[in-house]
């Protein structure tokens, strides 16, 4: 009998502590989304991505949109993501679901290189 | 325009105390004899009937034509191409061939490459050579430019042949680009280059073109190629070795040591001078100026004193067309 409502007792602790945690688990997600737009928009101007180094949260889509008269693309150096040629206006975007630091560059001209960090 | 070398310690190898920068920039036209390591340089006006007397055979050059392209810098490339061959078809000798140093397309679109294919057929002369530019191998690694215009080549596009004693080579410098970096040869074109020319003799004169210069002009811009110092050094026994690009939309000439280089104007639109611009991207000039800063490229080689005379002209530029004419009332 004891033994029964020690049980109760425990179940009932870890609902609450999961109650908790969720709570805290949805605030964290309402600061996030409150501060850091789930979207995040990259222009090429000028065989440059602006901004050159950017940190995003998990699971934010980011977009690369090709301002120049000549095209370019978005190319991952570790072959995690690869845009086709963007003419003038094209855009292509992936969404971060991994943290880390993603480098990148137009492998077009090379020398344009960017880098997205994943938090 | 441009300077005699004053001084070349060793005409082998190359020299970077004799160097001479004869710099022909767009819309002007000039004459560079090349004779040995030793290169003359003459405005159109001061050319003597002698330098391009006697040539054995000549050789055309166009760049760049970007087919597909329809923006501020040149709406209407395609007609721009057409001038260019209509100055092709009107050189004084006709070029036995004609290369393209690429960027044929703007998208590397079927249809784009439809369109050059299909103006370049009333260009008159032989053969047209090609090597792909970065334009023409999107998307795809280039497996459409090699289908169409790579059939007898190697590895990504690159090849060799043999003109009347020239021995020309077609390199590929816009393939498998690494960030950060420059154009590129890549391992496997650089031993293919070192064991096609291993058994010319070195009186051969060598004629290499590829898209992307072979010389670093201005790395910020991606204006080099990272590996063709290595390239070069396969080449450094040849007494006579001519490099023509193309990628920068002007003209710009180097000498260094044996190794003339030479980069030639585009038939679509111009570029601005290293970091004279935001990017290296399309200039827009006034409407009227366009067709002086676009143009063909003209190579007359002399066979026995291997003299190659390379002749830029612009779309607007009529010094070629009256050259010869010149020649006679000077004699």
């Amino acid at each position: 009998m004891k033994g029964y409502v020690l049980r109760i007792g425990a179940f009932a602790a870890l609902l609450a502590i999961g109650a908790v945690s969720a709570t805290v688990r949805a605030n964290y997600f309402a600061r996030a989304a409150e501060n850091q737009p789930a979207a995040i928009s990259i222009t090429i101007d000028n065989f440059s991505f602006t901004p050159k180094e950017i940190t995003v949260s998990k699971g934010t889509k980011v977009t690369w949109i090709n301002h120049d008269d000549v095209p370019h693309t978005v190319v991952s150096t570790d072959k995690k993501f690869k845009s086709n040629a963007l003419d003038t206006d094209d855009k292509f975007s992936f969404t971060f679901s991994d943290s880390g630091a993603y480098r990148y560059f137009c492998s077009v001209h090379p020398v344009m290189t960017g880098k997205v960090i994943v938090r | 325009m441009g300077n005699i070398i004053k001084e070349n310690l060793n005409p082998d190898g190359i020299d970077r105390r004799g160097f001479l920068k004869c710099m022909a920039w767009a819309g002007t036209g000039a004459l560079c004899v090349m004779q040995g390591g030793v290169l003359k340089s003459y405005a159109f006006g001061a050319m003597n009937k002698h330098d391009l007397m006697g040539a054995d055979f000549a050789f055309a050059q166009i760049s760049d034509s970007h087919i597909g392209f329809n923006k501020a810098a040149n709406p209407d490339v395609t007609a721009t191409l057409r001038e260019a061959i209509a100055k092709l078809n009107a050189l004084p000798q006709a070029p036995e061939f004609v290369i393209h140093t690429g960027d044929l397309s703007q998208l590397s679109k079927a249809e784009e490459f439809d369109t050059l294919d299909q103006s370049l057929k009333s260009v008159h002369t032989g053969k047209i050579f090609f090597v792909p530019g970065e334009h023409d191998v999107l998307n795809d690694n280039g497996q459409q430019y090699l289908e169409r215009y790579g059939k007898d080549t190697k590895g990504d596009g690159w090849y060799s042949f043999d003109h009347k004693g020239v021995h020309f080579i077609g390199l590929v410098n816009v393939m498998n680009l690494k960030a950060g970096g420059l154009g590129d040869l890549g391992h496997d074109q650089l031993e293919w280059l070192e064991r096609d020319v291993k058994h010319l003799k070195s009186s051969t004169p060598i004629v290499v073109f590829a898209h992307i210069p072979l010389w670093t002009i201005y790395p910020q811009w991606g204006w080099g190629t990272d590996d063709s110092e290595q390239a070069l050094s396969y080449l450094k026994k040849f007494g006579s070795v001519s490099v023509l690009n193309g990628h920068i939309h002007q003209v710009m000439q180097k000498v260094e040591g044996n190794v003339t280089f030479h980069t030639a104007m585009s038939t679509a639109f111009p570029q601005p001078a290293p970091g004279q611009g935001p990017s290296p991207g399309p200039m827009k000039v006034p409407e009227d100026k366009l067709r002086s800063v676009l143009g063909i490229t003209n190579v007359n080689f002399v066979r026995g004193k291997h003299t190659l005379a390379v002749v830029d002209s612009t779309l607007q530029d009529r010094s070629m067309e009256a050259m010869p004419a010149k020649e006679e009332t000077n004699q």
